[in-house]
């Protein structure tokens, strides 16, 4: 009994230092003026997403989030940044144009929309959370699945990923194209 | 289950996905907006995440390994067309992309 409740401060404990974590390195992301300082700020916030997928024992998209997000994800993102040279806004003149003011609203709005939702909904259907066994998002679970009942998505998702390689290639090499072209140009 | 309800982590994913809905609504730099997009993905997977947990059912980690995958074949596609507008010495400012043609 005391070790179950040491245990539960402990869950605690975690929990509330990835949500401030999560929450406070997503503000940085979209506050930050330069490019490369935001993308150094959501891997941070890709992380401790991937503490809380642990704590509702997702253990294989936690690994997932960690190789496949904040690896090569982020990776492509920072080769980007350091190619276009992470050119930082321009710096904020002091007055809030009528566009921010409209969205800070808005998303004030759905932030307030959402949370008196699932407050409404606290005490009663997501109160008591169902019980799991041990194999519970292992990556034996999720591989059974992706092949038996969710055929159809894997598959689907191989084809999205192909259309998107097919894509980032045509949209690179398309460019090249274009840039050669005037350099035979410039010589002639 | 150990810790705080699925509420809680519900409430989290929320104020994600306003944050990432905020950083794309005002910021300018393409790339911010981009990724803003991946907060507001990423707020969206741990909604999934937790009702997944909550229904002990593990349907909704095989969604969020496909908005993982679809997320990762729009960050493709979406740096390209950075590049491509960069090569074409474009301003990298979405207020001032207004138009189809380059």
């Amino acid at each position: 009994m005391i070790l179950a409740s040491a245990g539960n401060v402990l869950v605690w404990i975690v929990w509330v230092a990835a949500a401030f974590a999560c929450l406070g390195s997503g503000v940085a992301v979209i506050s930050f003026s330069n490019p490369f300082y935001s993308a150094l700020a959501l891997i941070g916030n890709l992380g401790s997403l991937a503490v809380l997928y642990l704590l509702l024992s997702a253990e294989f998209v936690a690994a997932a989030q960690v190789l496949v997000y904040a690896g090569a994800v982020m990776v492509m993102f920072l080769f980007v940044i350091a190619y276009l040279g992470g050119k930082a806004d321009a710096p904020w003149t002091g007055q809030l144009p009528v566009q921010t003011i409209a969205a800070i609203v808005a998303s004030g709005a759905l932030l307030v929309e959402i949370v008196v939702v699932i407050a409404g909904q606290a005490d009663g259907h997501l109160s008591k959370a169902a019980d799991i066994t041990d194999a519970f998002g292992s990556p034996s679970q999720i591989g059974q699945l992706f092949l038996t009942d969710q055929l159809l998505a894997f598959e689907l998702i191989s084809v999205v990923l192909l259309v998107a390689a097919v894509g980032g290639v045509i949209l690179g090499s398309h460019s090249r194209e274009g840039s050669s072209a005037k350099g035979d140009d410039a010589r002639a | 289950m150990l810790g705080p309800d699925t509420a809680a982590y519900l409430i989290v994913a929320a104020f994600l996905f306003t944050t990432g809905a905020l950083g794309v609504l005002i910021r300018r730099s393409p790339l911010i907006v981009l990724l803003s997009l991946e907060i507001m993905l990423n707020g969206a997977n741990l909604a999934l995440i937790a009702f997944s947990r909550h229904f002990a059912n593990g349907d909704g980690q095989i969604f969020a390994l496909a908005v993982m995958a679809v997320a990762a074949s729009e960050v493709v596609v979406g740096l390209g067309l950075i590049v491509a507008m960069a090569r074409k010495r474009l301003d990298l400012d979405v207020d001032k992309l207004s138009t189809l043609r380059g």
